[in-house]
């Protein structure tokens, strides 16, 4: 994927799993260089506001590795309930699949390389 | 001499059947607006079974607690034929008349039999007034019951209709929202539009809500949870059809749009949407003949 990691979650995440992936992942940032991340969730059925503070833990790790994360793949029954449990996933960055995904991890590298990185 | 006993009653009641059965549906007749010759078929076959039901529990003495076993065929009978009227559009006094037109025959009957003993006769018409009171009644909450069965269906079947998802343009979606937007809507709302963005792999949702008569903090909230999981999808929303009434109230709530793109007019959410899509949108000279693009 050149530049870009790609994370599929199949199973169930527990605390451990978690820390044995932000580990595992940031560690592979850093290998690669990658400059995006893309997490698969269209295997998840549910998520709770525990894979919820994940994700969103996730994207602030690979931000300060300079890398920017897409959450793709997001079932319609998991963003219902998502919504009506009032967990927006705020500042973490959603595409329908990972196609859209990529496009949208373009436009942000783009952009911040417009916008210089000023102070990331 | 003692007031007849229940039994008594019933007694004169069968010796007078057919005279009374007469008159009950002749009573009948002259209420109903219905005269075709199948409902009055219907009518008869649903008197005779009144009838025999009613002496069957009189006749062995269950008095008049209508939630006695004794009375269950009786009960059926009524709320099938209050089911049935109910549907085809009777009114309630026409379906409740049914029972209530049994009283004067069955009076005239008890007079005749009693006319000798005022006494014996007016505690005959008290049981009789009673249990027929009884019965109209039972067939009247059935009736209602049905009403509201129908009701709540055809409640459904609205909401399913109206929230229809439609393609504006490759990837831009429109969802023109007509009537109010309560919880149970907005579910039905949400589920249909989010399934319609996989399916279309649209980037854009034009949520309109010219047709919708009130916005409150509910239905902004509402509104607000739909764009939250349109978003959730990768699909950006625009907001548009606000009338100047609902804008004032929107800001006299505070509510908080300023997350959301909101445009007046469906046109303008239209040109902003195809403008973000990478679309443009031109005026070419030619009049527009038949088959131009």
């Amino acid at each position: 994927m050149g530049e870009f990691l790609l994370v599929s979650i199949q199973v169930d995440m527990h605390d451990r799993l978690a820390l044995t992936l932000q580990d595992d992942l940031t560690e592979q940032i850093v290998r690669h260089r990658a400059r995006g991340v893309l997490i698969d969730i269209s295997a998840l059925e549910m998520v709770d506001s525990f894979i919820g503070r994940m994700l969103g833990t996730i994207a602030s790790m690979a931000h300060l590795l300079d890398a920017e994360t897409v959450v793709v793949g997001m079932q319609p029954s998991v963003a219902i309930t998502l919504v009506e449990l009032g967990l927006s996933l705020k500042g973490i960055r959603t595409a329908l699949d990972v196609e859209k995904g990529m496009a949208t991890l373009r436009e942000a590298l783009l952009e911040k390389e417009v916008i210089g990185d000023a102070g990331s | 001499m003692t007031p007849p006993t229940n039994n008594e009653i019933w007694n004169v009641v069968s010796t007078q059947e057919n005279e009374i059965m007469i008159q009950w549906l002749d009573q009948q007749a002259k209420s109903s607006r219905r005269t075709s010759a199948a409902e009055k078929q219907e009518v008869v076959r649903e008197s005779r079974e009144f009838m025999a039901a009613l002496k069957a529990a009189s006749e062995k003495g269950h008095g008049d607690d209508l939630s006695a076993p004794g009375w269950a065929p009786m009960r059926d009978l009524l709320t099938g034929l209050s089911a049935r009227r109910a549907r085809d559009g009777y009114s309630p006094a026409e379906t409740a008349s049914f029972v209530f037109s049994l009283k004067a025959p069955l009076f005239g009957a008890v007079q005749k039999e009693f006319s000798k003993d005022p006494i014996a006769a007016l505690a005959a018409l008290v049981q009789i007034t009673n249990l027929i009171d009884k019965l109209g009644l039972f067939t009247m909450e059935a009736f209602q019951r049905t009403r509201e069965d129908v009701i709540s269906r055809q409640q459904q079947e609205l909401m399913e209709l109206s929230t229809p998802v439609v393609r504006l343009w490759e990837n831009i979606l429109a969802l023109p929202l007509i009537g109010t937007l309560d919880s149970a809507r907005t579910q039905v709302v949400m589920q249909n539009l989010l399934d319609a963005i996989v399916q279309t792999r649209s980037d854009f949702v034009i949520i309109d809500i010219t047709g919708v008569p009130v916005v409150d903090t509910l239905v902004a909230q509402h509104l607000l949870k739909t764009v939250a999981a349109a978003r959730l999808m990768g699909a950006d929303c625009v907001i548009s059809g606000i009338r100047p009434q609902i804008a004032q109230t929107i800001i006299h709530l505070g509510v908080d749009l300023s997350e959301v793109t909101t445009k007046a007019t469906l046109a303008d959410a239209f040109a902003v949407t195809l403008r973000r899509s990478g679309h443009a949108v031109v005026k070419t000279g030619a009049a527009a003949a038949s088959n131009s693009k």
